[in-house]
């Protein structure tokens, strides 16, 4: 396979200024302050991209997937390495950047097609496409800024994927325009794969990258910490956004609550080994699943309750309940007491899963969950 | 058949060499690159100057006579407050054409200077999402100003003759563009430096409009060279000869200002513009190598 994008140990700091005027610069350097902070958003970055690839760029806010697709794209440079790309790159970067308002959207098609690097003779032949996929033929001698915001961005999007790139960036635009549009778009992206260009997306979206990405990448922290197919980069991706959720709520709940608790173990099925935080269980169609577990209570806690979620890795709700739900009077509990619940003859389809379980008060705050 | 497409794809691709992105270029080594880059989006640039100057004008019912309006209204504050009731027409034949030759070139160079400045924030939008020559930017605004220069041009020379005095043809054949050009070079110059200062810094923009208007005073626009030299010693003659517009405007002069070819003029006003000429061609070689470099982080400070 030919690599077309080569990303070679790239680092990028910004410095977070903190003024803007000469004034503020002059007090600043005259109290002896340090005019900048630096920030570190890509550290020693390596990455390889081979023609025809699609490639998801995911992860947190700030942890650079968008400062990534940028150096790629030649609009930030790099403070250490190498960026190369192979062939000609078209950034759907933000749709309609350099659109004009005061101009019709006839001018604006040529200008934006030649910002996105079309000449004119191209965008000439092009120009009926264009304005065919827009959908607004009857609008496109006037001015944009009487546009309604949907018509504008499908007059941007239609512009941009008809530039003709063997290389694509792609941040966060893919759902624009009302269903009709969006599936039109998808269909664009797909033949955009099929004639084998690559497509480097930078997304928050799990459905969107699984649909388009052969690969994702997930960046923390300005670094690489996965490189796998979909699936499984999300997944990851997805413990780690748990986690956060889960503290930040678990923090919160605790200092609501009266009540202390801690999940001592928790157990699927009798026999199944956990392996890294991953238990080792696979079931078929129809087999029961049992929830089992240890629960200590620091306090006297009456009415408490257990919630048990089952999810996709992509964060998808399969099914969940909880005590509540099931009219379970649970008691006062006091001390270590164990919990065990089963959900007889599961149908769920293949993939891997994720199961919560959560302890909690009376009144639904969380005192520990895993 | 998809097939065949991509793998036509990969094949060709593969015949094409790596080329890096946004690589760091040395002093004298960049400067070839970077004004080939500029030279390959050419349609790009004149789509650009065409959307400044149809966009100033969009949806107002005088359209163009507008970018006259504003030079003929200062020509006649000029003409009644200065030439009048300070008397300057008196020692200043056919007072309006002498006036008018010097706005019209001063506008040039302010129309330069100030919109190139805000041209790279004004384009923030596209600088922060899409990879281009930046200085692109810059250079549409020195087209539109250039524009309406074009049309100021054109009264200019139509008033000289239509109101019998004249054109001075053998002049105008170096001092027109000689005039011209002097005044482009230094206002694309100083448009392109402050643009990239101006990113950093937005004081820049408010500085540059003190600066020209403390400028339209140095410069024999309203007042002719001989109330200098003679208010003046030699010394501040030679200084105000420094402003390389002074001897843009004064140069411009020599061609449309027919009843003024009896006043004195500096000696060798021709050399002496030519010499400015040269000098902002070197400055316009300095601020773009200073432009190059400020704009690899224009999309993170901007």
């Amino acid at each position: 396979m030919v690599d077309v994008i080569r990303v070679e140990h790239v680092t990028k700091r910004f410095a977070l200024r903190k003024v803007k005027s000469l004034k503020e610069s002059v007090f600043a350097v005259a109290r002896g302050q340090a005019n900048s902070e630096r920030f570190t958003a890509l550290d020693d970055v390596s990455i390889e991209i081979a023609a025809g690839e699609s490639v998801g760029l995911v992860g947190p806010n700030g942890s650079g997937k968008s400062t990534l697709l940028k150096l790629i794209g030649g609009i930030l440079a790099p403070d250490a390495g190498r960026v190369s790309v192979r062939g000609r790159l078209a950034a759907l970067l933000e749709l309609g950047a350099g659109f004009h308002p005061d101009l019709t959207g006839r001018e604006n098609v040529y200008l934006n097609a030649s910002i996105l690097g079309l000449s004119r003779s191209e965008t000439d032949r092009y120009f009926d496409d264009i304005v065919d996929f827009s959908g607004i033929p009857e609008r496109i001698d006037s001015q944009v800024k009487f546009y309604s915001s949907g018509q504008y961005v499908r007059l941007a999007f239609a512009v941009a994927v008809h530039v003709d790139p063997d290389i694509l960036l792609v941040d966060e635009v893919l759902a624009v325009g009302d269903e009709p549009f969006q599936v039109k778009c998808m269909e664009k992206i797909r033949q955009f794969q099929r004639e084998g260009r690559t497509i480097v997306l930078v997304s928050h979206s799990a459905g969107q990258v699984a649909a388009v990405c052969d690969r994702a990448l997930v960046l923390e922290r300005g670094q690489v910490v996965e490189n796998a197919p979909p699936r499984i980069a999300l997944g990851r991706l997805r413990r780690d956004y748990g986690d956060a959720i889960e503290a930040a709520r678990h923090r919160s709940d605790l200092e609501g609550s009266a009540y202390r608790a801690k999940l001592v173990s928790v157990t699927l099925n009798p026999g199944t080994e956990r392996r890294k935080g991953e238990f080792d269980l696979v079931l078929d169609p129809g087999d029961d699943l049992v929830v089992a577990g240890v629960i200590d209570f620091e306090v006297p806690t009456p009415d408490w309750q257990v919630s048990i979620i089952v999810e996709t890795t992509l964060g998808g709700l399969v099914f969940g309940t909880d005590t509540d739900i099931m009219r379970v009077d649970t008691g006062i509990g006091n001390g270590v007491t164990p919990f065990r619940v089963v959900f007889p003859s599961l149908q769920a389809g293949l993939g891997d899963y994720v199961v919560n379980v959560h302890v909690r008060d009376a009144e639904g705050l969380d005192l520990d969950s895993v | 058949m998809s097939n065949s497409a991509a793998e036509s794809r990969a094949e060709r691709l593969s015949h094409e060499p790596l080329r890096e992105v946004a690589v760091a270029r040395g002093f004298w080594s960049g400067t070839l690159p970077s004004w080939r880059a500029v030279w390959g989006r050419r349609e790009l640039l004149l789509l650009l100057t065409r959307r400044e100057v149809r966009a100033r004008y969009k949806d107002s019912a005088l359209g163009l006579t507008w970018s006259l309006v504003r030079p003929l209204v200062q020509l006649l504050i000029y003409w009644v407050a200065i030439g009048r009731f300070l008397g300057a027409s008196r020692s200043i034949p056919e007072f309006h054409i002498f006036i008018y030759s010097g706005l019209a070139l001063w506008q040039l160079f302010t129309d330069t200077v100030s919109t190139a400045t805000t041209s790279v924030v004004g384009n923030a939008g596209i600088i922060r999402k899409i990879h281009l020559p930046r200085e692109i930017f810059p250079l549409s605004a020195v087209g539109s100003a250039l524009f309406n220069f074009g049309i100021q041009f054109v009264i200019l020379a139509l008033a000289c003759l239509l109101t019998g005095s004249g054109i001075n043809w053998v002049t105008a054949l170096w001092a027109v563009p000689l005039a011209t050009l002097t005044t482009l070079v230094w206002g694309t110059a100083l448009g392109m430096f402050l643009a990239a200062a101006n990113v950093y810094m937005r004081d820049v923009q408010h500085l540059v409009e003190v600066g020209l208007m403390v400028g339209f005073w140095l410069t024999p626009i309203v007042y002719s060279w001989q109330m200098v030299a003679g208010a003046a010693g030699p010394r501040i003659a030679e200084l105000y000869l420094a402003n390389p517009m002074s001897l843009a405007v004064m140069s411009l002069q020599r061609a449309t200002w027919v009843a003024g070819a009896g006043q004195p003029v500096p000696a060798q006003l021709p050399l002496l513009t030519l010499g400015a000429f040269a000098a902002g061609l070197g400055l316009l070689f300095l601020a773009q190598r200073w432009f190059d470099r400020m704009q690899r982080n224009f999309a993170q400070e901007i």
